[in-house]
């Protein structure tokens, strides 16, 4: 395919003389270099960009048998999920999908701080990244609203309660993004139009831009080596290969175990014993009735522990927006020049790994009722416990690397397998 | 790497056993909604005990045969009381104001309950009534205290008497039993089957195509399993020149 731009005649001639095809099929797939070595950790931007075309179609399906209003959303999914042709199965692959999304794209994240993919040059890379991922929780967060479900209803409230914490404009701001005093059809409405058509198109534009700013310095890989600064004559990186074909044909494989995986969940367990599909919200919303026990899906529950870590509501607020804002300034708060946690200080090793554990740990503890108890201590407690690891993680990051403290090993300057 | 998908296959197994979470003391429904006699047992079950009050509106008649392997005509002859079309949805016998006034409450609709509270719930709620002389309508129910329904069956199960016992300085319910001469027609087994059916039944009027879906996926990730097999192999021929 690489030699595409040297045909003249034909219909892709035709094209090229008008419109830069080819080019761009080269410089995106079939002559943009990628490191030989990528591991396990490199399939998970590929399958993030095949579940966000899985979550535009079915979500364009389900448009078709939706009804946005406060007196039409519950009875509507129903009528997806009884009447309409396949309705039921189109309407599990985008809820499966949410929650495979966040599962893909967290793991995404994961393989940039193992590998120190947001450090210098990829600094916007990792902007971009970020700004995706809070889209797409702003993404997630309207869209659960849209089943008009117990859950659906008090989840979407205690949130944009919040916005109430903030001095001065905070319940201004609330009344602002409610349309109303409590949640309403009118709130209803505007997710509705947020969730099909802004955010989605915010998306995809946001996708291209992570992409573009990628392909213009190059991928990083498992041994954070720079591939362009051993080329060949011709100019190729040594231990560079095509994207297409070897990367197009790996990723269809890795497309495949994640089809595994995703269709148990679609086929076997929508639900995902309630961590999916909360069984409240099989319930239609109720305004004049609160649920035992409101908890956010599950993608959400490690900033949900943290905000609820801090006895103060504002001082919750702030804390769970630091914890998602520190991941911006991630690429300057890691003063190291190793990339790779092959080559890094066992103290970064170690830090790394505990800051996962109270990712996995606080999402665990998002989920459970505050008073609960584990080892004599309550959920509370331990979210304290683990809210500081975490941000504990950010603080040890930029002492350990600033001042000099992080013993690297040499790194090759080769890739190494 | 083979390390990992064992570790997120063990993942994905063991989720739903820990995030399933409370109501510890639920007995199990053994839900089979693919056990065609259960289902129709049941439905015939529901439409003599539960339609008088309770509606599914979300459930049409029409979708009733397939799922219990009969035909419209038996649906038609041995569920369906008064006019209908096959595309109407089960409405409840009694209008809506009236329970208000006689029970206290509106009987829900029956159409997601299986879901919104799990089988295992239906089934044990049909199994906790008893006879309470405080109660306003003369039943109560040790899962749902204080709920306003009576014990529809009684007749079946017999008139449960609730034994008390005092902790933390209240009577709280320790046992039901069957006294002599309150038993009803069924033994206690044939009664678990009964409320296991009616159980059953709402489990597939909850979700109509759970047995299809499962009967589908099976043949979904057969295909999956072949694609994924010729991608690797694919994949291995591509980079035999590689390293």
């Amino acid at each position: 395919m690489s030699d595409t731009s040297k045909v003249q005649g034909g219909v892709l001639g035709w094209v090229d003389a008008r419109f830069p095809l080819s080019r761009m099929w080269n410089e995106h797939v079939g002559e943009y270099y990628a490191p030989k070595n990528f591991n396990i950790w490199y399939y998970f931007g590929a399958l993030s960009l095949f579940v966000l075309v899985n979550q535009l179609l079915t979500g364009i399906w389900l448009t078709m048998n939706y009804n946005p209003s406060a007196e039409g959303a519950f009875s509507s999914v129903e009528y997806i999920m009884r009447d309409v042709e396949w309705g039921w199965l189109i309407r599990y692959m985008h809820s499966t999908g949410a929650s495979a999304f966040f599962v893909v794209v967290y793991l995404h994240m994961f393989r940039a701080l193992l590998y120190g993919s947001y450090q210098k040059p990829r600094e916007l890379i990792w902007v971009f990244g970020m700004i995706i991922y809070v889209a797409l929780m702003a993404e997630a967060f309207m869209g659960y609203l849209l089943p008009w479900g117990q859950m659906s209803y008090w989840g979407a409230q205690v949130i944009i309660s919040l916005f109430g914490a903030i001095p001065g404009v905070g319940e201004e701001l609330a009344l602002w993004i409610r349309g109303d005093y409590n949640i309403s059809g009118v709130t209803l409405n505007r997710f509705f139009a947020l969730h099909v058509v802004a955010l989605p198109l915010a998306l995809v534009g946001l996708v291209v831009f992570h992409i573009l700013a990628l392909h213009e310095v190059g991928s990083n890989n498992p041994d954070g080596v720079d591939i362009k600064k051993n080329k060949d004559a011709s100019g190729k990186p040594k231990d560079g290969i095509p994207f297409h074909p070897y990367y197009t044909v790996k990723d269809t494989f890795g497309l495949g175990v994640f089809l595994i995986f995703f269709s148990a969940v679609v086929f076997f367990a929508p639900e995902m014993g309630g961590l999916f599909l909360e069984p409240p919200n099989f319930q239609p919303a109720d305004p004049m009735q609160t649920p035992a026990h409101i908890a956010p899906v599950w993608y959400f529950t490690a900033f949900y522990s943290i905000l609820r870590a801090i006895p103060d509501k504002l001082g919750g607020v702030i804390a769970m927006g630091s914890a998602i804002f520190l991941l911006f300034l991630l690429p300057w708060i890691d003063r190291g020049r190793v990339r790779s946690v092959r080559y890094r200080g066992l103290g970064h090793k170690l830090a790394l790994g505990l800051f996962a554990v109270a990712f996995v740990c606080l999402s665990y503890l998002g989920l459970q009722a505050p008073s609960d108890l584990y080892f004599g201590l309550t959920v509370t407690t331990w979210a304290q416990i683990w809210s500081a690891v975490y941000f504990g993680f950010f603080i040890f990051l930029f002492a350990y690397t600033a001042f000099g403290f992080e013993r690297t090993k040499p790194v090759p300057d080769r890739v190494t397998d | 790497m083979r390390r990992l998908l064992l570790i997120a296959l063990l993942a994905c197994l063991s989720a739903p056993a820990w995030s399933a979470g409370g109501g510890g003391d639920l007995m199990d429904a053994r839900v089979d909604v693919s056990d065609e006699a259960s289902l129709q047992r049941g439905a015939k079950l529901f439409a003599n005990n539960c339609m008088g009050c309770h509606s599914a509106e979300y459930v049409r008649w029409n979708a009733l045969p397939e799922a219990l392997g009969v035909s419209m005509e038996t649906v038609e002859s041995n569920l369906i009381y008064g006019d209908y079309t096959p595309g109407d949805t089960i409405n409840a016998a009694m209008r809506g104001a009236d329970a208000s006034d006689w029970f206290g409450a509106e009987p829900p609709d029956l159409s997601l309950t299986a879901r919104a509270r799990g089988a295992d719930w239906v089934y044990t709620y049909l199994n906790s009534f008893y006879q309470d002389p405080d109660a306003s309508i003369g039943w109560n129910n040790t899962l749902l205290a204080n709920s306003s329904m009576p014990h529809v069956l009684w007749r079946m199960q017999g008139v449960p008497q609730a034994r008390y016992e005092e902790s933390h300085g209240e009577q709280q319910v320790a046992e039901l039993v069957l006294p002599e001469g309150q038993q009803g027609t069924l033994s206690e087994s044939e009664y678990h089957r009964v409320t296991r059916d009616i159980t059953n039944f709402m489990a597939f009027m909850a979700e109509p195509v759970r047995a299809k879906r499962q009967e589908i996926g099976v043949w979904v990730i057969g295909f999956l399993v072949v694609f994924t097999v010729l991608a690797y192999l694919l994949k291995r021929e591509y980079w035999r020149d590689i390293h």
